[in-house]
């Protein structure tokens, strides 16, 4: 099919992008472009909200504070309870609002690419996570303390224990950091192979006799983009929510 | 173009999967920069003013709270003077009363001791003029009755009567007549 009209169908290639510029022997190309301008988009609203905070808050601190209060409250006081949480809160804060932005650029004109449907982003952030709660199981619980936490240890189990014990490692250790990632950038990644399937799709069906299968493509457009706004918000609020659920089994007393 | 990018694609790693180093760096730098603005400054700042407004909000509930307790205090201090000043006001109204009745009863009595004694007064007037009468009376009738008797017996009695009493007797006779007459 792509040989007698030049539809190019999308797929790996659609999340390549030539450099922009070259930076000491390195690449610099669009997605680090976008992910600069959303550090700079969130701290630049933040600031202009919080920066000159006032008891009796103008519209943008209002705005801003029902943001920080969705994620503070929402999540880490809903999982970790105040006390425990509120060390954690600007950790949450910032994962939140740096993932919404990644995501939103994928409807965003000209951008128009979700920066976290390139592995490298969602894989820094689940680091960072994976880091904080490791770290956070070793100090509360030991050396010891920590295998019987990661690996479920519960005496009560009887003879399947150790075959818990080995999923659970594997599951908590190995893999949920690379499940952490891999739900948001698969979610961001398939999420931008639609929309640009879709928009591709309207523009080459507009032909005679296919411009009617053109409209309803270019109404799915518009339905996809309407769907991915929602996406990118729930998939940066499972992001932090699961985020503080690692923490929340980092806490926990081992049973 | 298109072919320059598949091109490209074809020359790099196919795996999605796998991160590319100088994205991680970027991406890593990215977030880094975001998570130090939000704990060091904007959340610090932000916390800072929503303990404020707390502090704020509870601080006027709190005054409004004192002002309400403080105002209902004065409320029944009021309340209570003024039940003072009413029962004191109806304390007095009886004292003036009974002063009134007391006086008005002193005044009768004492009316009517004046009147007594000024009638008392009259009587014993009375009496005296009625004495003095009936002796300047008696005395006079006397001396006409010597006279008369003088100049009828042509020789003055006037000493023997005087010393017999005779006239006296006859007039006292006279009297005790009239008496049992009356």
């Amino acid at each position: 099919m792509s040989d007698g009209c030049g539809f190019p169908a999308p797929g790996l290639h659609s999340f390549l992008f030539k450099p922009i510029a070259t930076v000491g022997g390195y690449e610099f190309n669009k997605v680090m472009l976008l992910a600069i301008i959303t550090t700079i988009l969130v701290i630049g609203f933040f600031y202009a909200a919080f920066g000159k905070a006032k008891v009796v808050p103008g519209k943008l601190q209002m705005v801003g504070e029902a943001g920080y209060d969705f994620v503070r409250r929402g999540i880490v006081y809903e999982t970790l309870g105040k006390k425990e949480g509120e060390k954690y809160v600007p950790l949450m804060v910032s994962l939140f609002f740096f993932i919404w932005i990644m995501n939103i650029w994928s409807v965003i004109p000209l951008a128009q690419f979700p920066v976290s449907s390139v592995i490298a982003y969602p894989a820094v952030l689940a680091a960072v996570v994976y880091v904080t709660w490791v770290s956070l199981t070793f100090k509360r619980h030991g050396f010891v303390g920590f295998f019987k936490n990661i690996t479920g240890y519960d005496k009560s189990l009887g003879p399947v224990l150790p075959l818990v014990m080995i999923i659970e490692f594997f599951s908590n250790l190995l893999v949920r950091p690379f499940t952490h990632a891999v739900r948001l950038f698969a979610n961001m990644f398939a999420g931008h192979l639609m929309l640009v399937m879709f928009t591709v799709a309207s523009w080459y069906l507009l032909n005679s006799w296919m411009i009617p299968a053109a409209g309803i493509s270019f109404v799915m457009t518009m339905a996809m983009i309407v769907f991915e706004l929602f996406v990118q918000a729930v998939q940066a609020y499972v992001f932090v929510l699961l985020a503080c659920t690692y923490i929340q089994g980092a806490l926990a007393e081992h049973h | 173009m298109i072919a320059n990018l598949v091109q490209l694609a074809a020359e790099e790693e196919q795996n999605p999967l796998v991160p590319p180093g100088p994205e991680l760096l970027v991406g890593t730098i990215a977030f880094a920069i975001v998570f130090f603005f939000f704990w060091k400054k904007l959340l610090p700042n932000i916390n800072k003013v929503l303990e404020e407004r707390r502090a704020a909000i509870e601080g006027g509930i709190e005054e409004a709270e004192t002002m309400k307790v403080e105002a209902q205090s004065v409320l029944e201090q009021y309340k209570a003077q003024l039940a003072e000043a009413r029962h004191e006001a109806a304390r007095l109204r009886q004292e003036a009363q009974e002063q009134g009745a007391t006086l008005i009863a002193e005044m009768r009595a004492e009316g009517q001791r004046q009147r007594e004694e000024i009638v008392a007064a009259g009587h014993a007037q009375i009496e005296a003029d009625r004495k003095a009468a009936s002796s300047a009376l008696r005395q006079d009738v006397g001396k006409l009755a010597t006279d008369l008797a003088g100049k009828l017996v042509g020789e003055s009695l006037e000493d023997h009567a005087r010393q017999s009493r005779v006239i006296d007797r006859f007039l006292d006779e006279l009297e005790e007549k009239a008496e049992a007459g009356r």
